[in-house]
């Protein structure tokens, strides 16, 4: 198992193109001296058979004890299991909801996947409300589900939200840095003014401040502190907080 | 009938009423014969034995485990308290797996109560349950077993059976 590990941890940091493959031979399940372990692929990576091959264009990220993934850019969101996004509320047809995701097809929510609902009590959803809620199903065959509760059958803050406020989109790469454990951007922005913020993983991100001019003003940060470097960013926050005062 | 008494068909030979007569031998070589004529009817794949092939290899779509993200909603310097408690019991887990391996000892919250005290409180509950639910006569005998402190079963008098008289 050692090979196995040891041609990944050459090529961490490095940029990998799709079509590479890592191809090892196992060794037969007859002997049991040597204990196969797991390892897992992250995005980017695809397995095929016993080989991992590459299918995005990034750099190879490890994190202990057996995960790899590629780390790539793309403003595109595929819907994946698990994740919660913001979706829009398009159509209303029986007992489910359409709602956009941003992915390639629209994603149904049924109406007793909210907390409390039933089929006498029906949760309040309107078209074009905005939601927060997580993938049950998300796979290239079917059409992607949605839930609003989790598995214990609570909301845990997931379901309608944003009477007012400002939905803007962002690339994915914030996204991820925007919800990174200790994210600067986020310990920059909470400095300035309060306000409220959802970020969904599929690129969309919502705002909320005080007075209008404020919530533009953190919409129009998020949307360029994508592309400077944390020394710009810093002193562009600096230059805000002070104008604002 | 069309058959001489000496030709009698297979079939006819196997039936139960034919069989009465015959010895435990013979019988048993014609129920061996009926359960080959069975097993020979059943049908069966013909293939080498294929063993599932144990998959080393996991695929996992989303980003979220990779980089350990935290939970989409959030606020700052109060403007929505809900979310803020929302953020701190959603990101909790996160933070507490990594505290356990950091100490390892006995892990307390302030409201509970300790394992001594505990254990008093069952010991006093379990005689109070008991003399609850007894009858009469052995509540009496349950409280003269108590007064030894030292935990020694003190002899007492057996239940009272009813006594036959004697004559």
């Amino acid at each position: 198992m050692d090979t196995v590990h040891a041609r990944f941890k050459e090529k961490i940091g490095e940029v990998l193109l799709p079509g590479d493959v890592f191809s090892f031979r196992f060794p037969e399940a007859g002997d049991g001296i040597i204990k196969t372990e797991k390892m897992i692929c992250g995005p980017g990576l695809r397995r095929n058979g016993d080989e991992v091959l590459v299918c995005k264009s990034g750099i190879l990220r490890h994190k202990q004890p057996n995960l790899y993934w590629i780390d790539s850019q793309q403003r595109r969101y595929v819907p994946a299991k698990g994740e919660s996004v913001i979706g829009i509320v398009t159509a209303k047809s029986g007992d489910i909801f359409k709602v956009d995701v941003g992915g390639s097809e629209q994603a149904s929510l049924s109406y007793l996947a909210f907390e409390g609902a039933t089929k006498r009590n029906r949760p309040n959803v309107q078209v074009g409300d905005l939601v927060y809620s997580q993938f049950t199903i998300a796979n290239k065959d079917m059409e992607p589900e949605l839930v609003c509760i989790d598995s214990c059958g609570r909301a845990n803050g997931m379901g309608v939200f944003g009477a007012d406020g400002l939905l803007f989109k962002v690339s994915l790469g914030l996204v991820r840095r925007l919800l990174a454990p200790q994210s600067e951007i986020v310990k920059d922005l909470e400095k300035i003014f309060p306000f409220e913020l959802v970020v969904g993983m599929n690129g969309r991100v919502w705002v909320k401040a005080k007075t209008v001019q404020q919530t533009l003003i953190v919409a129009n940060l998020l949307e360029t502190c994508e592309n400077m470097t944390s020394q710009q960013r810093q002193t562009l926050f600096r230059r805000v907080a002070e104008g604002s005062l | 009938m069309a058959n001489d008494g000496a030709k009698l068909s297979k079939n006819l030979l196997r039936m139960k009423f034919m069989q009465r007569g015959l010895d435990a031998e013979a019988k048993k070589l014609l129920e061996e014969e009926e359960k080959r004529i069975i097993s020979d009817d059943h049908w069966f794949l013909d293939l080498p034995e294929l063993k599932a092939k144990e998959n080393h290899i996991i695929e996992e779509r989303s980003y979220v485990p990779c980089e350990d993200l935290v939970y989409g909603r959030m606020s700052f310097k109060g403007f929505n308290p809900d979310v803020e408690k929302l953020m701190l019991l959603m990101n909790a887990p996160k933070e507490e797996e990594e505290d356990e391996d950091e100490d390892e000892t006995v892990s307390r919250m302030e409201t509970d109560i300790t394992d001594e005290e505990m254990a008093r409180r069952y010991e006093s509950l379990v005689g109070s349950m008991r003399k609850k639910f007894a009858k009469k006569r052995d509540r009496s005998a349950i409280t003269k077993k108590e007064e030894d402190v030292n935990c020694n079963v003190v002899d007492y008098q057996p239940k009272r059976a009813f006594m036959k008289p004697q004559d």
